[in-house]
């Protein structure tokens, strides 16, 4: 998998910001967007460009939970488990949703079309419990609207 | 869009804009068209129109709303006048002529156009 | 140039509304069918606060209110009321107190008690044309503060004004102001922190998303009064709206020349720059903040010094919160003494929350300083839903403390939240009935500020992990009396030894519960018992036999067969075999499952 990635585009978007080490972290998140995750191949051409090792990129990814070094799902679920959501019964929808995908949170199914994340809360929390699937935002979800949210996306 | 190059220029800016904001603050001056089926058929849509512009054009702060029929289907266009608090006068059969008048006498000289008038508070 | 329509209608677009889109192309839509699209402007509008119940349509120049509207009220809406002039009834706020239908906007009871100075914009204007910021008076602050004060002057009035800032620590902003000023520098800059992270917390990206202009405003005065010709705005990427309006409304303004070069054709200059995040909840620390900017790893460092001396690039540099920015314009424009005359001795001005949790009007609301919890409550909350009782409210997020009813009658300002244990924190309110167990909510908030401990510093890291730890054998009964000394002095150390307030304040909310709510942890610990019923290992699930009726719904939806029973009469939980996931109890219609 590794092999096949194409460093063309990585090259365009870094170019495009220049190599101040302020726009790391700008840098990081376009890729991240671009190729869904930060391949080892990409953050090794980033540190060349910036000039700075590579535990420096590495870290800095690392540090960031919107940037990620693993490919995910081909649909990201991230589901809000924040105290707004959780209060209103977000912990039996998170089982639904667990259950229907045979996962748990931070994994992704056999069949690579799902992954579950949480997210940090964003604030609508007049319509909880709250879940984002790729961009689409759910809310006042029950447990039993779990199966057919799903099924939009298999 | 120009640079607003003063603190003068950019009051005027807002004195242009605020005019197209009026609409979401109450004014003192509320002025109904009734705008029922039998009122969009005589015209009303356009004594609208024209009054929109006439409050425009001599720069009057007023609410335009639109009502519903309210069964005095042959004297339609009716369009109803309210002003501090006074109870409203109605005009029956409000023409997009007749507009300019009733705005000049009613809204801004103070008379109200008796022989236009078909009922009163 | 402005046109002028007979009727505006105001859609809440904010990103608490999802289904507002949808509404606005429905109703484009019909305008146009109807030919009314020359008469009637759609304005979208950010967040006017009452979330709960959102969709939000207002219809001026009646100033009605529809609440709840789906696409599919869109016709109805525009054959009754824009054509017809009536109201659609089944669209109105009802009121759950008095049981009456609200028909205008400004009657509703969530309004009535507040005070809107920051939130003024919110819900008003079209936060996409800069325009309309102007028409309600936007930007005048900035030409009085350029040409009819001197920038210390401006600090003056700041400092007079008794603002504070308002991201949670309340230090005076004008002192902020002239400690920056006064630091030596060859360059210095601003910083916007809307990093707003607190779960429960949108006060910052609805007036990011509602009034951006106002906060733009407020840091170019900042700019001016402390002789700084940069600033940026950190916003968490999270918020996608925000940082959409932010850039519009910095083009915007940078075409009218109010930000920019030689602003207002005065000789001060300003630039904003948006700096995004990428997701780490301590970046809202202003020193993790400044490294993130800077392109590292968000993590704190000591201070002092502070930002104020060394900040951004090793430069002085004022950071406020987004808040506090937008009350600036105000304070120039209404004068000092009129700001202070709002609030109480110590804390000036209002106070903008996020009402969430087991509370009917969810929203986000702005009070005078010194209005007492109660009032926030019940008159403006509306009360807690389904007639429970009013338990505890978190305030300032999981670094942040609770209170309970004893505190109903409190003024609520900086120094008496800090007396009972909770802080203002960033203003999220957090909301919760009878049924929630105390001790479950305070591990809660552990686990969360654990999981977003930079790892940096021992005393947060392991501090935290421990603590948590002993909470989590309490909530299973597995704990020990001891253990709550154990946590004071855990607390003690990380409240005294971590590096940032992330891990100084970590313990607050296990902290605070303990006092006021002790005896539940003392039956969690001594009973094995779980008073609210919520702490899975401590409760048994029952059947009343007198309430149940044998319907069998129970026993079809139990996944585990763990209960059985006879058509029509009593049934039972089989004790081994349940799992105690609940369904039973929320599928039973006669109340009749209950825990013990």
């Amino acid at each position: 998998m590794e092999r096949k990635i194409n460093l063309e585009k990585a090259n365009e978007i870094m170019k495009k910001h220049g190599n101040n080490p302020e726009k790391l972290i700008e840098v990081l998140s376009e890729l991240n967007s671009e190729y869904g995750y930060l391949p080892k191949k990409v953050l090794k051409q980033v540190s060349k460009f910036f000039d700075l090792p590579l535990s420096r990129i590495y870290g800095t990814s690392s540090f960031y939970t919107m940037l990620v070094t693993e490919p995910l799902g081909e649909n990201i679920i991230r589901f809000c488990e924040n105290a707004p959501c959780h209060v209103v019964g977000a912990p039996e929808v998170l089982e639904s949703l667990e259950k229907e995908l045979g996962i748990k949170i931070g994994e992704t199914t056999k069949d690579k079309k799902f992954t579950i994340l949480t997210t940090s809360c964003i604030g609508i929390c007049g319509v909880g419990p709250v879940m984002i699937i790729n961009n689409d935002v759910y809310g006042n979800l029950k447990p039993e609207d779990i199966p057919r949210i799903l099924a939009n996306y298999k | 869009m120009p640079k607003i190059k003063s603190l003068e220029e950019l009051r005027k800016l807002r004195e242009e804009t605020i005019k197209s904001m009026r609409v979401r603050k109450s004014t003192s001056t509320k002025i109904t068209v009734g705008m029922g089926t039998c009122g969009i058929a005589a015209g009303a849509r356009e004594v609208m129109h024209a009054i929109l512009d006439e409050l425009e054009k001599r720069k009057i702060d007023a609410n335009v709303i639109t009502v519903g029929c309210i069964g005095l289907c042959a004297e339609e266009p009716l369009v109803t006048i309210e002003r501090g608090g006074q109870p409203g006068i109605t005009y029956g059969k409000i023409n997009v002529e007749k507009v300019p008048k009733l705005i000049e006498e009613h809204l801004i000289k103070g008379d109200i156009i008796d022989e236009w008038v078909i009922s009163r508070g | 140039m402005h046109r002028i329509y007979r009727s505006h209608i105001l859609i809440c677009t904010g990103s608490g509304c999802p289904g507002a889109p949808i509404i606005v192309e429905a109703l484009k839509e019909e305008l146009i069918k109807r030919e009314l699209e020359n008469e009637v402007r759609i304005v979208q509008i950010g967040c006017p606060g009452f979330c709960s119940q959102g969709p939000l349509m207002i219809i001026y120049p009646e100033g009605i209110l529809y609440c709840e509207v789906s696409p599919d009220d869109v016709p109805e809406i525009v054959e009754e009321t824009i054509i017809k002039g009536r109201t659609v009834e089944r669209l109105l706020y009802e009121d759950p107190i008095a049981a009456q239908l609200v028909t205008h906007y400004s009657e509703i009871p969530f309004y009535k008690k507040q005070k809107r100075v920051i939130l003024k914009n919110c819900g008003l204007i079209d936060p996409e044309n800069i325009d309309e910021y102007i028409a309600e008076g936007g930007y005048e602050a900035l030409g009085k503060a350029l040409f009819e004060m001197s920038p210390e002057n401006v600090i003056e009035e700041i400092k007079k004004s008794g603002l504070r800032g308002r991201g949670g620590a309340g230090f005076p902003t004008g002192l902020k102001w002239e400690f920056t000023k006064n630091a030596r520098g060859e360059k210095k800059y601003i910083i916007c922190n809307g990093d707003e992270g607190d779960p429960g917390a949108f006060m910052d990206r609805s007036i990011l998303e509602a009034d951006p202009h106002s906060v733009i405003e407020g840091m170019v005065i900042a700019g001016y009064a402390i002789g700084v010709n940069e600033g940026f705005i950190y916003c968490r990427a999270e918020y996608a709206l925000a940082i959409r309006h932010l850039k519009i409304a910095i083009s915007q303004a940078m075409d009218y020349g109010l930000i920019g070069e030689n602003i207002l054709g005065s000789d001060f200059s300003f630039r904003i720059t948006i700096k995004e995040g990428a997701g780490a909840f301590v970046c809202g620390e202003e020193t993790a903040l400044m490294a993130s900017i800077e392109g590292r790893r968000g993590e704190p460092r000591t201070r002092p010094p502070y930002p104020a001396v060394k900040g951004l690039w090793g430069m002085p540099t004022n950071i406020n919160n987004v808040k506090t920015y937008a009350n600036v314009p105000r304070i120039i424009l209404n004068g000092w003494e009129w700001f202070s005359s709002i609030g109480t001795e110590t804390s000036k001005g209002t106070m903008v929350f996020a009402l969430t949790g087991q509370i009917n009007n969810i929203g986000l609301i702005e009070v005078p300083m010194g209005i007492t919890l109660g009032e926030i409550i019940y008159d403006i909350g509306g009360g807690i839903p389904r007639g429970k009782k009013f338990k505890a409210v978190q305030t300032g997020g999981p670094l942040g403390g609770c209170l309970s009813t004893e505190s109903l009658n409190t003024p609520i300002d900086y120094e008496s939240l800090k007396e009972t244990g909770a802080v203002m924190g960033s203003g999220g309110m957090i909301v919760v009935d009878e049924d929630t167990c105390m001790v479950e909510f305070a591990e809660y908030f552990l686990k969360f500020s654990t999981d977003e401990s930079c790892g940096k510093c021992v005393p947060c890291r392991v501090g935290g992990k421990k603590m948590l730890e002993i909470l989590n054998n309490i909530t299973e009964g597995k704990g020990k009396l001891e253990d709550l000394d154990e946590i004071e002095n855990l607390a003690k150390f990380m409240e005294q030894a971590s590096l940032c307030a992330l891990g100084q304040l970590t313990p607050g909310p296990v902290m605070s519960t303990l006092k006021l709510f002790r005896d539940e942890y003392v039956a969690h610990i001594v009973d094995k018992r779980c008073p609210a019923g919520q702490c899975i290992s401590l409760i048994t699930f029952y059947i009343d036999e007198e309430k149940c009726k044998g319907c069998g719904l129970c026993l079809k939806n139990c996944p585990v067969n763990a209960i059985s029973g006879e058509k029509k009469k009593p049934h039972k939980i089989d004790i081994e075999l349940c799992t105690k996931c609940g369904t039973c109890r929320d599928v039973c219609k006669f109340d009749a499952v209950y825990t013990k």
